[in-house]
């Protein structure tokens, strides 16, 4: 009997391969609505209705859709009319990168009413890495009053993200979901298993054998050329250490051979055959071993690859001065960005034989510099685009497929597509750096700081990148809000045995701050302070500045920042002290615990954004920037400030971005510089153009041009409207170009510092280990906000991905080196109902004030506040992130045993007993 | 994902030799899980139609191939006789960490083939003295026990092209006291802990059974309720450090203290029912 399928309403009779799964079987028929998250059944991202039953389609064998129906997130929506809950998830803009809504719009639609009564239960095989949940838990209770239309209101069309429509209808393009470039094959890796080995041999003869396969590239095929990974604008910040596939490897996961053949299938089992003979090299699996003398060299030049070095006043004679002083070390784990999209990549050739390049990315323009350096293109031959970005955080700031796809599309001459896997991403992509970081801290007794010295091992992994930029950078804006006139920073970045290390959300300041607030919060308690009056005195006042400079060495200056987050942290502390949003459990100790950090307003890394206006010719305007969509939501809050200066509404403006042909240069989107400098390019873009437009307009009137005003779609030129669709048309035959171009350069800017504080109240249950946040408060000053809900959308994000980080998020590596932690099981990211919703308040700024960065700076808080607040619970301080359960259980254990022998014991918080009044 | 060494896949009632490289497919859920470069031809499960549950007086027998949702719906069936070790079969169903819509075509025989740790429907099975019936490829078959049938993490006692036909479960199983009590690090997450309690099986009788935190079940059974210190000191030492399990969710000696307490638990509820 032929196969026969039905999906979304068309007739299919082209039958699976065996052993396929109906994920690549849709997409592979055209539904590309069906994303890949994890291909292993935990995230939901690929979530379909066979027969109107919702399944993962990852997880179900293809071959028996025969004879079923298949409905996926491109055929809910029916007759043009969206389904209620992609109606919900729209208005209630229930999403960011957006790679994850087809997944839960799908899983939504399924679900009955006793499921939608117990969401945390029915959304478990969901997850999303950018939202914090929610906003997709307000998408969804708008959803429960099922028939009647949904309550959310409508958000204004400018406030939505432009591709809403797209997002929740599975239309939006991310970068492997655009046709496929005629005649594609596809590459498979093969990696090391060993931490450090020479490669003596490759035999790839077998795997050449395997039918489909075109080629097995090794480090023979590749170019001399070492570069760095690292996306920065100044090539020189980074040490260039890499090949694009090396005769020594360095980790386990590290590429030895890529074998591109017609399918996936093929490349993989052709890569199982290639016989690779390694000399095995002793390896340094830590810091510290790596730092010893005699160790072994991990690259050409030594381990420590920069040192930091930096002081004020006399550190020793502050300590001396002090009324207490503190010593302790902090260490933090390994974590990993999971965004719900892997890497991914295509090169082809287009018609005019350029290089074309589609990749998964932050920065287009950086990619296509990179690309040039490591095979000696003429950046004119190359063109560079991304697609709508599935979730970033700093794990797209580095080269991790684009290189290789690009070597084997050179050597093959076919279009050639790479798409890591969940297991990839995990053990082989980059990482945020551990940190070992050593404060002591000299205090008076009424809080104010008479010494700090923070000593700082910064773990690089096998290669550089990133690694002196993020001891630079994390030193200098974790170290930003105090004030204290002696202080001196250490810092090393080591390489070692382990994947390489990069930017992660927070660029090192994550590491620093949950070190240096944890020390404040001790002293705090030795002194009998409250903490948040601690900060106050520990903190720089508003006529201060930072002791370390930033970008054009210039010391930061911190204003009323500060002071005004502290003043409102402590307003609303009281408030929800009296609340008590949520009750803890019987038995439970409960403790609250606060921290502030500091990030400059612009990056000392060069950074350097433009952007283009036009008036095109149905009066509507293009805008063109040079970052991809990744979920930041800058996209919409570009698009408004284009609106604000052209005096119109978002609606008239079109955005495009992500295209190395649009824009000479650009930096791309990274460091939180979407508002501060993209947005400063935007408003001098417009700003030119919006002069360009009265000025055409009062020479097609002959009006002065003093007399002339733009508005919404019109010139109104002294008692004469001038449309603008007019105006691009006398524009066009008076051979007159309508368009701006204008540059924001960090290095010009004058380095302000945006403050962001958490407080939370948590509940410990001391059988368990187990924390549960009970309440949770984000207070952040971001200058003049441009869009509200984007912005608080990132705080609630950052405050979620933070908490996973401190509580649970560990990538463990094995004594051999391999990264255990190889799927979304064992390396669990937060999931839907895990935390209640996050307080987010901003000091309020009058509009014109300059924006500030916020999306980076809000995840660096996040750790200690939490460990501040299991200190004051179990009286524990815990040094060593993550919070695991069962470390915060045998700390407890072992200090209850110490207080039964007589010892002093721990100071217990309040102990709930029956449960607390709600 | 897709399972890029298969070349076939079969229809399971074809009488085929076993060969390497064979696999039984039910629901696929775990199959299809992670990359299965050993496996070459898939023998489907699913064309047989076996009945997914059956209902006597004698007990329950549910078909390796019964989906974790029919289970749970005939569990959740308001009205219907057991309550009590119904009650257990829906907390262990609910104990999954996957999704209900992994659930919807994952089958009780898988999760037991299995034999993860933390695979509920053996902390299920266990709990209610289950049987299984093991089948041949020649047709002959052989009974079980449920609490011998995992030997090991990941490992059973099946033979190369053996299956699990079904699960029986004792009417007075059923119908005694029964309790499950889990820690997970997230509220709907994996179990690192679970321990169930049966009472009265024969009369007086406690069982409780520890699972998740174990690489195999472990039971201990006391002729009538214990005192908490006589459940303590039966406890620990069936819980040597080689048996516990250390990963990511916990370390061993945690989920010791986690399977002492929860076990405490257990036999406090079921000594204060009456």
């Amino acid at each position: 009997m032929p196969f026969t399928v039905c999906i979304n309403g068309q007739d299919s009779e082209q039958p699976p391969r065996a052993g396929q799964c109906l994920r690549t079987y849709l997409r592979e028929q055209g539904w590309t609505g069906v994303k890949k998250g994890c291909d292993s059944g935990d995230c939901g991202a690929c979530t379909v209705h066979v027969d109107g039953m919702a399944v993962h389609s990852c997880l179900y064998p293809a071959h028996r859709i025969d004879g079923r129906t298949v409905t996926t997130v491109e055929g809910l929506s029916t007759g043009g009319l969206l389904h209620p809950v992609q109606e919900a998830f729209a208005r209630a803009q229930g999403f960011q990168c957006g790679y994850c809504t087809p997944g839960f719009v799908m899983t939504v639609a399924a679900l009955n009413r006793p499921q939608l009564g117990d969401l945390p239960q029915a959304l478990k095989g969901n997850l999303c890495r950018c939202t914090g949940y929610q906003s997709i838990s307000r998408a969804v209770e708008a959803t429960c009053e099922h028939g009647s239309p949904p309550s959310v209101p409508h958000c204004d069309p400018g406030s939505a993200d432009p591709a809403t429509r797209d997002v929740v209808t599975g239309a939006a393009c991310f970068t492997l979901d655009e046709p496929e470039p005629e005649g594609m094959l596809h590459l498979a890796l093969v990696r090391s298993p060993h931490r450090h080995a020479r490669i003596l041999d490759i035999d790839t003869r077998a795997a050449l054998a395997v039918p489909g396969v075109h080629a097995v590239l090794t480090h023979r095929h590749a170019p001399v050329t070492r570069f760095s990974t690292a996306l920065h604008e100044r090539t020189e910040d980074d040490p260039l250490d890499l090949r694009v596939l090396d005769d020594v490897v360095r980790h386990v996961g590290q590429r030895v051979a890529a074998v591109i053949a017609d399918h996936p299938a093929p490349a993989q089992e052709a890569g199982r055959l290639v016989r690779v003979t390694y000399q095995v090299l002793p390896a340094v699996a830590t810091a510290e071993e790596a730092m010893r003398p005699g160790a072994v060299r991990v690259g050409d030049g030594p381990n420590v690859i920069a040192h930091l070095h930096r002081s004020t006043g006399d550190v020793d004679r502050g300590l001396a001065e002090a009324d207490t002083v503190y010593d302790r070390t902090f260490t933090t784990q390994r974590v990993q960005h999971t965004t719900l999209e892997c890497h991914g990549s295509r090169v082809w050739r287009d018609r005019e034989g350029r290089l074309r390049v589609h990749t998964s990315t932050q920065a287009p323009h950086l990619v296509r510099r990179r690309l040039c350096d490591i095979f000696g293109l003429d950046p004119q031959q190359v063109r560079v685009t991304a697609g709508r970005v599935g979730g970033a955080f700093g794990g797209k700031q580095d080269v991790l497929t684009e290189d290789i796809t690009t070597l084997a599309c050179l050597r093959t001459g076919r279009p050639v597509q790479l798409e890591l896997s969940r297991t990839d991403e995990l053990t082989a992509t980059t990482t945020r750096h551990p940190f070992k970081t050593r404060v002591t801290i000299g205090s008076r007794r009424d809080g104010t700081l008479t010494a700090m010295k923070v000593h700082v091992i910064a773990d690089t992994g096998a290669y550089g990148n990133h690694g002196p930029s993020v001891l630079e950078t994390g030193c200098a804006e974790g170290l930003a809000p105090y004030r204290c006139p002696n202080t001196a920073v250490h810092g090393y970045s080591v390489r070692t045995h382990n994947v390489p290390s990069g930017a992660f959300r927070g660029y090192g300041a994550a590491q620093i701050v949950f070190a240096v607030e944890s020390a404040l919060d001790d002293i705090a308690h030795r002194l009998g302070l409250d903490p948040l009056t601690m900060r106050e005195r520990a903190c720089l006042g508003p006529a201060d500045r930072a002791v370390f400079p930033g970008v054009g060495e210039q010391p930061a200056r911190m204003g009323t920042a500060l002071h005004d987050v502290l003043a409102a942290l402590r307003r609303v502390r009281e408030d929800r002290r009296l609340k008590r949003a949520r009750p803890a459990a019987p038995g439970c100790r409960v403790g609250e615990g606060l921290a502030v950090a500091a990030h400059h307003s612009v990056p000392a890394d060069g950074h350097l954004a433009q952007a283009k206006a036009s008036l095109a010719a149905d009066g509507r305007y293009d805008l063109i920037t040079g970052a991809p969509e990744f979920g930041s939501g800058a996209g919409t809050a570009l698009c408004r400030i284009a609106a604000r200066t052209l005096g119109t509404s978002p609606a008239r403006i079109r955005l495009h971005q992500a295209d190395t042909d649009f824009l000479e240069r650009d930096t791309g989107g990274f460091a939180s510089t979407a508002m501060a400098l993209t947005g400063q390019a935007v408003t001098r873009a417009c700003q030119e153009l919006a002069g360009l437009l009265t000025g055409t307009a009062a020479a097609f009137t002959g009006t002065p041009s003093g007399a002339c005003r733009l508005t919404d779609d019109t010139v109104h030129c002294a008692g004469t409207s001038v449309p603008l669709t007019d105006l691009h048309c006398y524009a066009q035959s008076a051979g007159l170009c309508l368009q701006a171009e204008a540059t924001a350069a960090a290095d010009d800017a004058e380095l302000s510092l945006s403050v962001s504080a958490q407080w939370f109240r948590i509940g410990v249950d001391p059988d368990t280990g187990i924390i549960s946040v009970l309440d949770s408060v984000h207070i952040a000053d971001a200058g003049g906000i441009v869009h509200t809900e984007q912005s608080r959308a990132q705080v609630e994000g950052a405050v979620v991905q933070g908490l996973g980080c401190t509580l649970g998020e560990e990538l463990t590596t094995g004594p051999d080196g391999h990264i255990t932690t190889r799927d979304l099981r064992s390396y669990t990211i937060p999931l839907f109902g895990d935390f209640p919703p996050t307080h987010v308040q901003f000091i309020d700024r009058d509009s014109t004030t300059a924006p500030k960065p916020l999306a980076e700076l809000a995840i660096n808080p996040i750790a200690p506040a939490l460990a501040n607040a299991v200190h004051d619970a179990l009286g524990i301080r815990v040094s060593t992130l993550p919070l695991r359960p069962d470390s915060i259980w045998s700390a407890l254990a072992s200090t209850t045993g110490r207080s039964r022998a007589g010892a002093r014991g721990a100071r217990q918080g309040s102990i709930v007993r029956g449960g607390e009044p709600s | 994902m897709d399972l890029t060494a298969v070349r076939e896949v079969v229809d399971g009632q074809i009488a085929l030799p076993w060969r390497q490289g064979d696999a039984w497919l039910a629901g696929g859920t775990a199959l299809f899980a992670e990359p299965r470069p050993g496996l070459r031809r898939l023998r489907d499960l699913t064309t047989l139609d076996w009945p997914p549950l059956t209902v006597t007086e004698a007990g329950i027998e549910v078909a390796a191939t019964c989906t974790i949702t029919d289970l749970l719906a005939f569990a959740e069936t308001p009205g219907a006789p057991w309550p009590s070790g119904r009650a257990l079969i829906a907390g262990c169903c609910r104990a999954f960490s996957s999704s209900f819509k992994v659930w919807n075509t994952a089958t009780v025989g898988g999760n037991l083939c299995a034999a993860l740790p933390a695979g509920p429907m053996i902390s299920m099975a266990v709990a209610l003295d289950g049987t299984c019936r093991v089948r041949g490829l020649d047709g002959t078959e052989r009974a079980v026990p449920v609490r011998d049938f995992v030997t090991g993490n990941g490992s059973t006692v099946l033979g190369p092209g053996e299956l699990l036909r079904s699960l029986t479960l004792p009417a007075g199983a059923l119908a005694a006291r029964s309790l499950m009590r889990r820690v997970a690090t997230h509220v709907w997450g994996r179990s690192v802990a679970l321990v169930t309690g049966i009472r009265g099986r024969p009369e007086g009788r406690l069982t409780v059974t520890v699972t998740a935190a174990t690489s195999r079940p472990v039971t201990v059974s006391f002729p009538c309720t214990p005192c908490p210190g006589e459940l303590r000191g039966r406890l620990l030492p069936a819980l040597p450090c080689q048996l516990l399990l250390d990963d990511v969710h916990g370390r061993p000696r945690w989920r010791r203290h986690l399977a002492v307490h929860l076990a405490e638990e257990v036999r406090s509820t079921l000594a204060e029912e009456r």
